[in-house]
């Protein structure tokens, strides 16, 4: 049985990666829930997003500068791939979309190889997250409690937008029907760039967020990509709330159950998740017979 | 020159073209190896439409157990571990099946990915005693060939390859059959329109779950295999990259030809191993095929195997003779369409229909409201009413389609309200739709064989080795339902190329291929011309002589020349029942529906 400071430590370790989960499969789900495609690139748009500001970084020495940068340039990789593939997509089955993002992953992954090779990069901690934090008994990097602040604060601007504004408010409305929203003279195309480039960015400015604590490598988004389908899963597709609560347990699943064995936690997130979809399959928020 | 002896000639010519074409035996064989496994998947992809992106979990376990009872001196022959090797795959493949087939497209895609990874995981970390973790396996025995003295070692380099060459071809033949079987044809009718084939009474779930285990036992197998060629078993086998490898080399070879994935991995590998010593394009040449397989997926879809099919069948078909729409086909006496037996005994006096106070309430919308009434064996009953008065979902529910909010439906005295399409359809009902579910991809006359297929086979038969034309009672019953319909001399031109009006007649026909005692007729005459209306009253007439028959129509005249007895609906309520003179003269029906003399117009 671990000890308590383990415990509580995971516990936050797995809210670190929960909030960076819920992020990555925010953008994911309202891509899902709103074009209905499903976006096999979203592991590598995040891993863009690292090695962008890892550039950026390299270039100014200002994080904040660096990230500005960085997002600026996530919504232009963002509009080129919607405009130049994913939008020859819309009317063919959604297996030649997941195909289409499979393959734009992969030349993404490929290139950013052939730029910088396959060695690990590293992006230093910003100044003011430096060094840890005492909580309690619990000594904390300070840095990853500031990534679950940003991230929160994030999230809550991600909300605003989708339940506050009205740009929001059509975007939840196409994910519950798509071609009513087409019908009622909105214009669909423009909503949907408009929602690829926010899932991109998302994805992106989550691998800005993380590149300081994690190994960047060009592969680095693989696994992102499972746990976020899984997350999703959970979550209910198309979810913003379903993102949001999904990514947090699974982030306290893989960090709580490594405290106790580190080799099955990522085994038991998806034990969860088949679990889930034998007693659940829309998951947590989804809509019955959606599936 | 089948299929299967052209492979046979490129494999035994191939090991003496190889140096001159930058191969080497390694490289010929891992290519094989690759193309076994894309048989597996092209039957579970290209044939059945699932896309599934965790054939690793399968790969890896047949792989390591394979090599666990070799090294560990569990099982001595190398070909008992590798049968041990592809069944413990099958079984894994049983589980993650089962909890994905029931899902479609995108969670279907989603599922298998998770469990590929996690399959990886649990090799990677809690298993790794068995596996050897990251380091995976290494020193799995080669095969030995013949007893005793004559026991022939099969040495990596010319013996190896023929070994492997061997097992594909065996495994094609096999999948090669299993595409061409009753089975296959069912798997091709899912691809094609799902809700269909399960309403023609193919238990769908059964057989994706079938196929996909199917896919797993190859991949299994596929997986020892690699483990005894390199005398090595990797655990990067169970990689989220094998996965999507073999479905870009599926891509780039073509999907749905069996053959596709073999030459996909020819393409990868011979330009891996070529490129990479080319300077300069030699570390792109991933970027490279990445970048291909893009454009391959948004232009060339078919693969190179694909649009040469596509290419050498168009050149093969001559321009067919547009249909004429104005001559409507006369309709012969068709000789009396075999029915199979209803499950239960039935008899003159016993309803063929007993509807009672059937609802369906969409929360506060009430599209079917208490409907009650009896169709009576071997009649031909008619439902009225203007549109939005619940008619086509009362139909649905009379096949337990979508299931009502209240009341049942018993037929020929048996509830099915509960039971779901495909076992409802089992027990002798069929429905001709208002708009047409077709598989279009697929000719006139394989669409009336999937029908005809349903009840003969019963809703799920694992006939995978013989021809799907082959059973005599269904292509009787699949020539009969054709020149009932008028369609013999169009059958072999695929569905999409026909006329509307040919459409219109095949599906009903279909629905009569699946040798129903009850039919029930969804605006058969929607969108026909005149003189195909005429043709068509004349079918249903000539269709409602051995059969129960129940009919939607608008087309006044037809019902009432054709019904014994109609029954009328208002908004979602029995307004009226009764035989055609007296609904003429009833007023309330006049007033909802057929219009009276009374009536006050607006001026046109």
């Amino acid at each position: 049985m671990p000890s308590i400071p383990l415990l509580l430590s995971q516990a936050f370790n797995g809210l670190a990666l929960g909030s960076l989960l819920a992020l990555v499969s925010s953008g994911l789900t309202i891509i899902l829930g709103t074009l209905g495609v499903l976006n096999f690139a979203h592991g590598a748009l995040f891993m863009l997003g690292a090695y962008a500001i890892f550039l950026a970084m390299q270039a100014t020495g200002s994080f904040i500068l660096s990230v500005l940068v960085g997002c600026l340039f996530m919504l232009v990789v963002g509009v080129l791939v919607e405009r130049a593939v994913v939008r020859l997509f819309y009317q063919r089955p959604p297996e030649d979309q997941i195909l289409v993002t499979f393959g734009v992953g992969i030349v993404l992954v490929e290139a950013v190889r052939a730029l910088f090779g396959g060695n690990s990069q590293r992006v230093p901690v910003p100044s003011w997250g430096e060094g840890v934090t005492q909580l309690g008994f619990l000594i904390y990097p300070t840095y990853r409690l500031e990534v679950i602040g940003i991230i929160a604060v994030t999230l809550a601007v991600l909300w605003l937008v989708l339940y506050r504004t009205s740009i929001g408010l059509v975007v939840r409305a196409g994910i519950e029907d798509q071609r009513m929203v087409g019908v009622l003279g909105i214009n669909v195309r423009r909503t949907f760039l408009l929602v690829f480039g926010i899932g991109v960015v998302a994805a992106g400015f989550a691998g800005m967020i993380y590149a300081p604590i994690i190994a960047v490598v060009p592969d680095m988004g693989d696994s992102f990509l499972v746990e976020s389908f899984v997350v999703i899963v959970i979550g209910g597709l198309g979810s913003f709330p379903g993102a949001v609560v999904g990514g947090l347990i699974a982030g306290e699943i893989v960090s709580v159950t490594s405290a106790f064995n580190s080799a099955y936690a990522e085994v038991m997130l998806y034990a969860v998740m088949a679990l889930l979809l034998v007693v659940r399959p829309q998951g947590l928020f989804g809509t019955e017979g959606r599936v | 020159m089948t299929p299967e002896l052209s492979l046979a000639v490129v494999l035994v010519v191939l090991p003496f073209i190889l140096p001159h074409i930058g191969g080497t035996f390694d490289m010929m064989e891992r290519i094989l190896d690759w193309g076994l496994l894309g048989l597996g998947f092209d039957l579970l992809f290209g044939w059945t439409g699932l896309l599934s992106f965790g054939q690793a979990a399968f790969f890896g376990t047949g792989g390591f157990v394979t090599a666990y009872v070799l090294l560990n001196n569990v099982i001595g022959s190398v070909w008992v571990a590798l049968a041990i090797g592809m069944i413990a795959a099958g079984l894994f493949g049983v589980v993650v099946g089962w909890l994905a087939v029931r899902r479609i497209g995108i969670y279907f895609a989603m599922i298998t990915l998770a469990f590929g990874q996690m399959a990886f995981f649990l090799e990677n970390n809690p298993l790794s005693n068995y596996t050897g973790g990251e380091n995976g396996l290494p020193g799995v025995p080669v095969p030995w060939l013949g007893w005793g003295d004559f026991a022939m070692r099969l040495e990596p380099g010319l013996p190896m390859y023929g070994m492997l060459a061997v097992v594909f071809l065996i495994g094609f033949f096999i999948a090669r059959r299993v595409t061409n079987s009753p089975f296959g044809a069912v798997l091709r009718a899912i691809k094609e329109n799902t809700p269909r084939a399960a309403m023609l009474g193919h238990d769908v779930p059964r057989y994706k779950l079938a196929v996909f285990v199917i896919a797993a036992l190859y991949a299994g197998l596929a997986g020892g295999l690699l483990g005894v060629l390199q005398s090595y078993m990797p655990p990067d086998a169970f990689d989220l990259d094998t996965s999507g490898q073999l479905v870009v080399q599926t891509i780039i070879g073509g999907v749905g030809t069996l053959i596709g994935p073999l030459v996909g991995a020819g393409v990868w590998l011979w330009l891996r191993d070529n490129l990479q010593s080319i300077p300069g394009v030699g570390a792109l040449w991933n970027l490279i095929l990445g970048l291909v397989f893009v454009l391959l997926v948004i232009a060339l879809r078919r693969g190179i195997c694909g649009e040469i099919r596509h290419w050498w069948q168009r050149r093969r078909m001559t321009e067919p003779a547009p249909a004429d729409d104005s001559a409507a086909p006369v309709v012969q006496s068709a000789p009396m369409m075999v029915m199979t037996a209803p499950l239960v005994r039935a008899t003159l006096e016993a309803p063929a229909l007993e509807i009672t106070q059937l609802s369906k309430h969409y929360g506060g919308l009430r599209a079917v409201d208490h409907v009650s009434f009896t169709v009576r064996t071997g009649s031909v009953h008619a439902v009225i009413g203007p549109n939005g008065a619940g008619k086509s979902t009362l139909f649905k529910m009379l096949l337990d389609e979508i299931h009502p909010t209240e009341g049942h439906v018993r037929l020929f005295g048996r509830q099915i309200t509960g039971l779901g399409a495909t076992r409802t359809a089992q027990r002798g009902i069929a429905k001709s739709n208002q708009l047409n579910t077709l598989f279009l991809d697929l000719s006139a006359r394989e669409n009336m064989r999937i029908a005809a297929l349903a009840r003969r086979r019963g809703s799920f038969r694992l006939d995978v080795l013989r021809r799907a034309d082959s059973i005599p009672d269904v292509e009787r019953q699949v020539e009969t339902a054709l020149a009932t319909v008028g369609l013999t001399e169009r059958a072999s031109l695929p569905a999409h190329v026909l006329a509307y009006g040919e459409k219109r007649r095949l599906e009903i026909g279909m629905a009569l291929a699946t040798g129903p005692n009850v039919l029930l007729l969804d605006e058969p005459l929607a969108g026909m011309s005149p003189a195909e209306r005429i043709s068509t009253r004349a079918l249903i007439r000539e269709i409602g002589r051995d059969r129960t028959l129940l009919v939607v129509e608008h087309d006044m005249d037809a019902i009432f020349e054709l019904a014994e007895k109609i029954t009328v609906l208002y908004e979602g309520r029995l307004l009226a029942e009764g035989d055609p003179d007296d609904i003429q003269r009833n007023q309330a029906v006049q007033d909802a529906y057929l219009g009276g003399m009374h009536d006050v117009h607006e001026p046109a």
